[in-house]
């Protein structure tokens, strides 16, 4: 059985401290919701669980079944069996899925990994040349978060976080991204760090655990309940609780937002 | 053994290479200019950021001298030349019209030429044509230079592709050069006229295989209405040396594509000359160019429009690793009468290493006010966000790296006219890559 275990988790973007402490275990089958406001870090932890580059990992550990993954590459990881979502995944101009695919070290060699892709594209509701496409160039929002879900059909990962897997997503669209999600946990065991504002996504992918994320760690775990409770009365209960902490009396409420240079670009327009 | 070698290229020397009278002079007129030309020196603008200052010609002798006179057709290691020019591309029967294998500048090969003739299409060594004297430096000469004079004076066999009007040539004319002699220098010379409302496709692969010297002369010629394709590709030696011309002159309403794919050489320069010179003429240029080591890759382009309604889109990529350095510089000059031009002008380069190192100056002249001109210049380093995709996915990240160059180069090689030469160009820039890579991997072993 997978398990995802991060534990006492710091990291540092451009020398200032964005995860203070961070742990969490996920295990497989297991979807957990980590829910934070804008400049909570949240999206700073989906990048460093990822070991993407500009990040410094200063301690702690983020585990996969007893591997340790800081330290490595992020294709090493990849091969570990961590999958990461993008909110806003990027375009690659002249990259074909197909290559890419066939290129990763978890898919296997020759013409199995294509039909794998059409079955996968199939069930997402996308057409067969969308394989011969240059990487997420001029998608739309919902076709770039389909495309996640078809590779991580492909790539059958051990482990996945989602980053805001809802944001560019209709309503359709959600049901369907979801959906799939929820069958990979379901069968194939997929344990699911979701990372998220909102709670709309929990109508499709039911979470077992949410966690509250603010000031760079989980404040409070707990069930679906919880993110109702955030649904209704947003996340002061926990910022508010931050301020003290900083001991600087010049800003007089909440704990001072922090721009991840790698983060979400329109996260101010999504409160 | 200065002295030796500089009466090399001597008018005499000149004068000493075999063809009909008009060639012979011709020859001779351009290599006592020659003697009287200093070498350019990076003071010129042209010459700025190149590697003129490095140039020796005593280092070189004329290839032709060492083939010796033009019954060399026969001889064994003509063969044996001929197929290391075949071995360049593999010309596939079914896509190609005509295949002419040039060897230390002598053609030692040519099939198609025949069967191309009953067309009225003439394809072969210019010199036998008649009216040949009227055909070269029609169009070159407007771009004359130290080195256009240099391959007039020592030029041994030009070729000529002549395409009569209305005549559309079905498949792709193709010409391959070898240039296989240490410190011998070459000057292939290729004279394309396609004739009004007629259509013709040239590939054109050059491999100077050693320590040499090529200087080619290309000239296109687009009559009214004509449409041609000229598809260049050069893998030099490391240590081999080229100064290239590739000049065009198109005229109303005829359209050229000059596709070109440079790996090779240790200083590789190639200047592409483009004129428009009639009314609704138009020009698509494109280059991907890809040098490591300690290679110099030096592009020179010149989009000359000079007739109302023309359009000419240039499209330069490419990209440099470990030491090497790639110059791009640029003019788009629209004249007075040149109204309603549309002219584009686009370098875009990937800088693989840190001590690699690209220049890249577009410019424009503009003397007329109803146009449209864009130019647009980048260097920087491979997308830190794209390789960090890819590796998400486990692509290692040198695959990533490989995989994201080639989607680099993709644009300027799905356009290419010959499809063939597209995917080789694909092949070629992959395997240079895992070179550079191997090479990187021992190093740090």
């Amino acid at each position: 059985m997978s398990t995802l275990t991060i534990e006492g988790l710091h990291a540092s973007v451009a020398g200032r401290e964005i995860l203070s402490g961070v742990d969490l275990e996920v295990a497989a089958g297991e979807v957990h919701a980590v829910m934070g406001p804008n400049g909570s870090g949240k999206s700073t932890l989906a990048h460093v669980i990822a070991g993407r580059s500009g990040y410094e990992e200063l301690s702690g550990s983020v585990r996969l079944d007893g591997c340790e993954l800081l330290g490595m590459p992020a294709w090493k990881r990849a091969e570990a069996g961590l999958f990461l979502a993008m909110q806003y995944p990027t375009e690659v101009p002249g990259v074909s899925l197909l290559d890419m695919l066939t290129e990763s070290v978890r898919t296997p060699e020759g013409a199995a990994v294509q039909e794998q892709m059409l079955g996968e594209a199939d069930r997402i509701g996308l057409e067969a040349q969308f394989l011969q496409r240059p990487v997420n160039v001029d998608l739309s929002g919902g076709e770039r978060k389909r495309n996640e879900a078809l590779q991580l059909g492909v790539l059958k990962p051990a482990f996945a976080v989602m980053d805001e897997l809802d944001s560019g997503l209709d309503v359709d669209a959600l049901r369907i991204v979801a959906g799939r999600i929820e069958e990979a946990t379901e069968h194939d065991g997929l344990g699911v760090l979701a990372i998220t504002h909102y709670s709309r996504i929990f109508a499709h992918l039911r979470p077992d655990a949410v966690h509250v994320f603010a000031g760079g760690r989980i404040q409070e775990s707990g069930g679906a309940e919880l993110a109702d409770e955030l649904e209704a009365d947003g996340y002061e209960r926990w910022t508010a609780a931050l301020t003290p902490a900083s001991g600087d009396t010049s800003t007089s409420s909440g704990s001072q937002a922090f721009t991840d240079p790698f983060g979400d670009p329109f996260a101010d327009q999504l409160v | 053994m200065a002295t030796a070698s500089a009466n090399s290229f001597s008018a005499d020397a000149a004068r000493a290479l075999a063809g009909p009278e008009w060639l012979r002079e011709r020859r001779a007129a351009a290599a006592e200019e020659l003697a009287a030309a200093a070498l350019p020196t990076t003071a010129a603008e042209q010459w700025r950021y190149s590697a003129i200052a490095d140039f020796d010609p005593d280092a070189y002798r004329p290839a032709a001298a060492e083939a010796g006179s033009s019954q060399a057709q026969a001889s064994p290691g003509a063969l044996s030349a001929a197929a290391q020019a075949a071995a360049l591309f593999d010309c596939d029967a079914s896509e190609t019209a005509a295949v002419i294998d040039v060897a230390d500048g002598r053609i030692v090969a040519l099939r198609g030429a025949g069967e191309l003739a009953s067309q009225g299409v003439r394809v072969g060594a210019l010199a036998d044509s008649p009216g040949g004297a009227e055909l070269i430096g029609a169009v070159a000469s407007g771009s004359a230079d130290y080195f256009t004079v240099f391959n007039d004076a020592f030029t041994d066999t030009p070729i000529l592709v002549d395409v009569p009007a209305g005549v559309e040539v079905d498949g792709v004319i193709a010409i391959r050069h070898h240039l296989g002699t240490a410190k011998t220098a070459a000057f292939p010379r290729l004279l394309v006229r396609v004739a009004e409302n007629s259509a013709a496709t040239v590939l054109d692969v050059q491999r100077c295989g050693t320590a040499a010297l090529l200087v080619p002369v290309v000239e296109l010629d687009v009559a009214a209405g004509a449409r041609l394709g000229y598809v260049n590709l050069q893998n030099h030696h490391r240590k081999a040396w080229q100064i290239a011309a590739h000049t065009a002159r198109v005229e109303r309403e005829a359209s050229l594509t000059v596709a070109s794919l440079a790996l090779g050489g240790g200083y590789a320069r190639t200047r592409t000359d483009t004129r428009l010179v009639g009314r609704g003429a138009g020009g698509d240029l494109l280059s991907a160019y890809f040098g490591s080591g300690d290679q110099i890759l030096d592009f020179r382009t010149y989009q000359d429009h000079a007739a109302a309604d023309t359009a000419s889109n240039l499209l330069f990529k490419g990209a440099v690793g470990e030491s090497a350095r790639s110059v791009y510089t640029g003019l788009i000059r629209v004249r007075p009468e040149a109204r309603g031009t549309n002219a584009v002008q686009t370098n875009r380069n990937l800088k693989l290493s840190e001590d690699a190192w690209a220049e890249s100056v577009p410019n424009l002249e503009i003397e007329n006010n109803e146009v449209r001109c864009a130019h647009a210049s980048a260097v920087g380093p491979v997308d830190a966000d794209q390789v960090f995709y890819l590796e998400s996915r486990g692509v290692p990240t040198a695959v990533a790296e490989r995989l994201i160059v080639a989607g680099f180069f993709d644009e300027v090689l799905e356009a290419f006219p010959v499809e063939s030469a597209a995917q080789a160009a694909r092949s070629a820039v992959a395997v240079k890559f895992n070179q550079m890579l191997n090479a990187t991997a021992e190093a740090a072993a």
